[in-house]
């Protein structure tokens, strides 16, 4: 890294130090709020439900996408956003839990039907497997837990992050009608932030 | 002359269908030639050129050559028929349409014994069609039914909603509509109309042959391969409304399934 880049960075970081990750829960929080009002005032057109469930895991994607990049960021630019990856993480999994609670409560409304759906469609299928995976994941996104499971252990723990992304971007790419462009983005930047981190591990053994 | 419903033995006009709003109708539409979004016709489609219009009627008639909308309106009635209308995407509506059968003003062109398909075309304005230029997906968008599916009387080409002439999202000046089939069948704003012996090919069905077949009869015991057909959801209902069962042929069993007697539907899906 060059020493200017570095010094832009390390000014970066001290400014970063200075700012709270809380907000993230509280902007996450009320724009999910906001969300929801829209459906119920007419905000995101005639068809609501399938509306808020969109926009919920778009979201959802959004922030597990923006977690995946938190070390990537570090490694080309040395800023360091991972005080930010826990709420990131936390919230992701808010709105991936919201966008199941949309379906299931607000859509399905049944658990005959709830449980057949998953069984039967594999988009669901992998879409749920993916909630399942980030369940352990945000039950121990807690400095508590590190320290009874060990940082090592809590790190591989939640490299089931990896799988879970990349079944919710087949889960996206799955659901649609035709072939529009936005799940193959998605899609496209979470592999690629999966290759970087494929290409370390090779190069971390290779020197080990 | 107002057929409202026009089905009245029908179970499915037990329940009464309630309309949905002008707004509804025409604020949530798939419309390729504008976009993957459901806004996007509503947001795109002010520019399309509907006026002047016609349609070229070919293939296997007797009198062969392009007719303006007046010429193949002329002299016939235009009646109001509020059709429940079922997206493949298990969304539903209620449209009032405003309109005239198919079989009538294929009627004008003189079909020959010979024919056995009809194939529609859709008109093609890269200029004002962004899903055109971008070719989301093959363009014009094509469509067919058998003969007698076009000339059965609920089949219609309509040109109006509400009393009001057709939303331009919604396929101005005239689509087809045919009501116990899964929308994307009905298509939109028609220039060309192909009597053929041949099945002609159809959007979806060339897309995705596994999913999308030729006759695309709605039918909640055969799902899509990736969801369910049991239910839909009826638009407009907010974010508390309930799934509605899906019924056999739309809420047409009795009109049309002697069209399909002794056919699979589940192979001929």
């Amino acid at each position: 890294m060059p020493v200017s880049q570095q010094s832009l960075s390390r000014s970066i970081n001290a400014t970063l130090r200075r700012v709270p990750a809380w907000p993230i829960y509280i902007i996450g929080a009320a724009w999910a709020g906001w969300l929801f009002y829209l459906g119920l005032t007419g905000g995101l057109g005639p068809e609501p439900i399938n509306a808020l469930e969109r926009r919920y895991g778009e979201v959802a994607l959004q922030l597990l996408v923006a977690g995946l990049f938190v070390t990537p960021l570090r490694t080309w630019t040395g800023v360091n956003l991972v005080k930010f990856r826990r709420a990131l993480g936390l919230t992701a999994f808010f709105y991936v839990l919201a966008h199941f609670l949309v379906w299931a409560v607000l859509d399905l409304r049944s658990l005959a039907r709830i449980g057949e759906e998953i069984v039967k469609r594999p988009y669901i299928t992998i879409g749920f497997a993916a909630f399942l995976l980030l369940i352990p994941l945000a039950l121990t996104s807690n400095n508590i837990s590190i320290k009874r499971l060990g940082a090592a252990t809590w790190r591989k723990l939640h490299r089931l992050t990896y799988p879970a992304v990349l079944l919710g971007a087949i889960h996206y790419i799955w659901l649609v009608k035709g072939y529009p462009i936005e799940p193959f983005i998605y899609a496209a930047v979470i592999v690629g932030l999966l290759l970087v981190r494929l290409r370390w591990t090779r190069l971390r053994s290779a020197t080990a | 002359a107002a057929v409202t419903g026009a089905m009245p033995a029908s179970r499915a006009s037990a329940q009464a269908l309630e309309p949905n709003t002008l707004e509804e109708i025409s604020s949530y539409n798939n419309f390729y030639e504008f976009g993957w979004n459901k806004t996007d016709p509503a947001d795109h489609a002010h520019a399309m050129v509907t006026s002047p219009w016609s349609i070229s009627i070919d293939g296997m008639v007797d009198r062969p050559g392009t007719y303006t909308l007046e010429q193949l309106l002329e002299g016939l009635d235009i009646e109001e028929r509020i059709y429940r209308f079922r997206c493949v995407e298990a969304w539903s509506m209620v449209v009032p349409w405003n309109g005239v059968e198919l079989a009538d003003v294929l009627a004008k062109a003189g079909v020959q014994s010979s024919a056995r398909f009809v194939a529609f075309e859709t008109t093609v304005q890269p200029d004002v069609m962004p899903g055109v230029r971008g070719r989301i997906i093959p363009f014009p968008y094509v469509e067919g039914l058998r003969l007698d599916e076009a000339q059965h009387p609920l089949t219609m080409l309509a040109t109006g909603i509400y009393g009001d002439p057709m939303p331009k999202q919604n396929g101005a000046p005239i689509r087809l509509v045919v009501p116990w089939k899964y929308g994307f069948k009905s298509i939109k704003s028609i220039v060309r109309i192909t009597l053929t012996d041949e099945q002609p090919p159809t959007t979806w069905n060339r897309l995705n042959a596994r999913e999308y077949g030729f006759y695309s009869n709605v039918n909640p015991t055969v799902d899509h391969p990736r969801w369910s057909q049991a239910s839909e959801r009826k638009i407009g209902g907010g974010l508390f409304a309930r799934r509605q069962d899906t019924l056999m042929f739309n809420g047409y069993e009795d009109q049309v399934a002697s069209l399909y007697a002794g056919m699979d539907l589940r192979e001929d899906y």
